[in-house]
């Protein structure tokens, strides 16, 4: 068990920056995710912290000591790969205890270590099995095994679900988060899917082109992200980004979208948002679920307003619904009762109390 | 009911073409034993006539009868051979040269192909194609500057190693070695760089990765690669042609030739025996070992 810091870590492919100086601390026992699309540099900063890929520049610490130069096999971790990576001609038990094999340890430890990973992963009658006689699911959990028995000061997981079908997914997500809760091991996680992120981690760190955009619980990067990229990348379906005008009215401010449409900004938010009426390039951010149908009382915040459909798509407990506004394609969540039906205009209300005003050109958000 | 019958008549008149998938596969199939027929015929027609042959007796051989017919057969040659302690010296030095043979190009080989496409190092990748080039140069044309540096070296340290059977033991890794860690390459290649980093990170080194992993993973192609040396040096013939001349320090191919024709006259009988006794190893190693041989080309061709 262990703390992992990273300070300053650069990795360059021949002249492409993948990873370019990042700072991140993670404490004992956390479950840390690193989460961003493909190509923003995650996976190669979990492979440099398991010592798979040198560092061009920085430091890495595991336990406190700099562990730059310390090879894979010297640095107690344990890692499990996407393709599960098991030793094809071994048994499960084999696989499993392999490492341990290799360390000398005495055969009743090995034993008992390997029977208590095969209980706490529920794979006590695969034992003897080979890796092909398994399916996807039980190969992952072998692959979980193999980490376990090692006890090692730091879990690693490059995107390990990503060959499951959905329904196993979610699955699985649900026993490495039990099987966590169990070990206490520290944690870092790589995935691309932002679910995985927010439903498991402690604390989600997003990437975004070998640069950390944003480190936080899940609830602050839904709730309060800092940047366009976070707050488009975090959320399903994707948090709907409209151009609009600041302006002063009638002693407050409001956001103008179309001349026909303005939202007045709750008080709340007024005074963060003064200087921003001299900005020409402004978003303002509203996630699909803060723009639902209008019922009879409103409450404080919340804005009515005419949207003629596009398109619907009912997901049974709600109905996701499209329209223009301003110029893009907005995204809504409605009542499945509320009447949505394709090209038919419906009364909306945003709830402007979770708005979120983006400065186009830093792509900050303010 | 009228409408019925005519769409039963339209049936009749215009029938689905359902099954001609299968019918297409079934004339290919045909096709395709006439062909295997063929090349069967064609590929086994010298062994049989070996067989025939080693089962006559000069006079026969020579005799105006049918070539593909033994009216008395013996098994004298078979007999002579087997106790004549020439022949059975020439079967050991082939054994012991083939094995040998095999055992170092195997202990050259996985560990060059190991090294070649696992360890990324500086200039690995030209090194395992110039590997694959000197495979490429034929022995015809390396025969003669090899004797001309034999002849060197005893110049510069006067030891002998033209008729000496034991140089064979040099000559023969010279082409073994490059095909052998070529195939392996390939092999090694498709074994998937998880598995070695998962190897690394449970706290193995290389060597232990190599021999704890790549070789069990990769064992078809290792042993695609053992038959492929063991046929090229139990089979080889231009080489020991060359550097060995004296009858005690010939191998199989070249001892048959020496030994049993004389002048213009030619043993058939026993030459026929003697052919087929060195087939046998290669053919008893192949039948067992089938299967691994073709998955292990075939893995090898693809990668690399």
């Amino acid at each position: 068990m262990a703390e992992v810091r990273l300070r300053r870590v650069v990795k360059t492919f021949d002249a492409v920056e993948a990873v370019r100086g990042i700072d991140l601390d993670i404490a004992d026992h956390e479950f840390v995710v690193l989460v961003g699309p493909s190509g923003c540099g995650k996976s190669t900063t979990l492979r440099m912290i398991a010592g798979l890929e040198d560092i061009t520049d920085g430091d890495i610490m595991i336990g406190g000591d700099i562990v730059n130069d310390v090879p894979p096999k010297d640095r107690d971790i344990a890692m499990v790969f996407q393709n599960y990576a098991l030793y094809p001609h071994m048994t499960v038990s084999q696989n499993m205890s392999f490492g341990l094999r290799l360390k000398r340890y005495p055969r009743a430890e090995i034993k008992k270590r390997v029977d208590e990973a095969a209980r706490i992963l529920d794979i006590k009658e695969l034992l003897d099995r080979k890796p092909k006689q398994l399916s996807g699911g039980q190969r992952q959990r072998v692959a979980m095994g193999r980490a376990i028995v090692r006890n090692p000061k730091v879990f690693l997981f490059d995107e390990p679900l990503s060959n499951l079908d959905a329904k196993l997914r979610v699955q699985m997500r649900t026993e490495i988060k039990k099987v966590h809760q169990q070990v206490r091991t520290t944690t870092i996680y790589v995935t691309h899917d932002q679910v995985e992120a927010m439903t498991l981690a402690d604390r989600v760190v997003v990437m975004n082109h070998g640069t950390i955009e944003q480190v936080g619980t899940p609830q602050q990067l839904y709730h309060s992200p800092r940047t366009r990229f976070v707050a488009g990348f975090i959320g399903s379906p994707a948090m709907n980004f409209i151009p609009c005008r600041i302006e002063a009215a009638d002693g407050g401010l409001s956001v103008r979208l179309t001349d026909a449409l303005a939202f007045p900004v709750p008080d709340a938010r007024a005074e963060r948002y003064r200087d921003c009426t001299q900005n020409g390039a402004l978003l303002l951010g509203l996630r699909p679920e803060h723009i639902t149908d209008a019922h009879a009382n409103l409450a404080p915040g919340e804005i009515p307003f005419d949207a003629n459909l596009e398109v619907t798509e009912p997901m049974g407990m709600e109905t996701l619904v499209y329209f223009p506004l301003n110029g893009t394609q907005v995204c809504g969540r409605v009542n499945p009762n509320a009447g949505a039906r394709d090209g038919s205009p419906l009364r909306m209300a945003a709830n402007l109390n979770n708005m979120h005003l983006i400065d186009a050109t830093s792509g900050r958000v303010i | 009911m009228a409408t019925a019958d005519a769409s039963i008549g339209a049936r009749r008149k215009y029938p689905p073409k359902y099954g001609s998938i299968s019918r297409d596969r079934r004339w290919a199939l045909r096709w395709s034993y006439v062909f295997l027929v063929l090349f069967a015929i064609f590929f086994l027609m010298p062994p049989i006539y070996m067989l025939i042959t080693s089962l006559k007796t000069s006079a026969e051989i020579s005799a105006e009868s049918n070539p593909w017919w033994v009216y008395h057969p013996t098994l004298a040659n078979y007999i002579e051979l087997l106790s004549s302690s020439q022949y059975l010296g020439y079967f050991r030095n082939s054994a012991i040269v083939s094995v040998f043979v095999v055992t170092t190009t195997m202990l050259i080989s996985v560990p060059a192909a190991f090294a070649l496409s696992r360890m990324k190092f500086w200039g690995s990748a030209t090194l395992a194609t110039g590997i694959f080039l000197t495979y490429l140069i034929p022995e015809t044309l390396l025969f003669l500057p090899l004797f001309k540096m034999f002849a060197l070296f005893n110049q510069w340290t006067g030891i002998q190693l033209i008729n000496r059977w034991w140089v064979l033991l040099f000559l023969y890794p010279t082409l073994t070695v490059p095909f052998c860690t070529w195939i392996m390459i390939g092999y090694f290649a498709s074994i998937p760089k998880e598995l070695d980093e998962a190897a690394l990170i449970d706290g193995a080194g290389w060597l232990q990765t190599l021999t704890k992993i790549f070789i069990p993973v990769a064992l078809p192609g290792l042993i695609a690669a053992t038959i492929f040396a063991f046929t090229v040096s139990w089979a080889q013939f231009l080489y020991p042609l060359a550097f060995t001349t004296s009858s005690e320090q010939l191998v199989l191919p070249v001892g048959i030739i020496t030994s049993l024709i004389k002048g213009d006259v030619f043993n058939w009988g026993q030459i026929m025996t003697g052919a087929l006794l060195g087939a046998a190893p290669p053919l008893i190693i192949y039948a067992f070992l089938m299967d691994y041989y073709i998955a292990g080309l075939t893995a090898g061709a693809t990668k690399g």
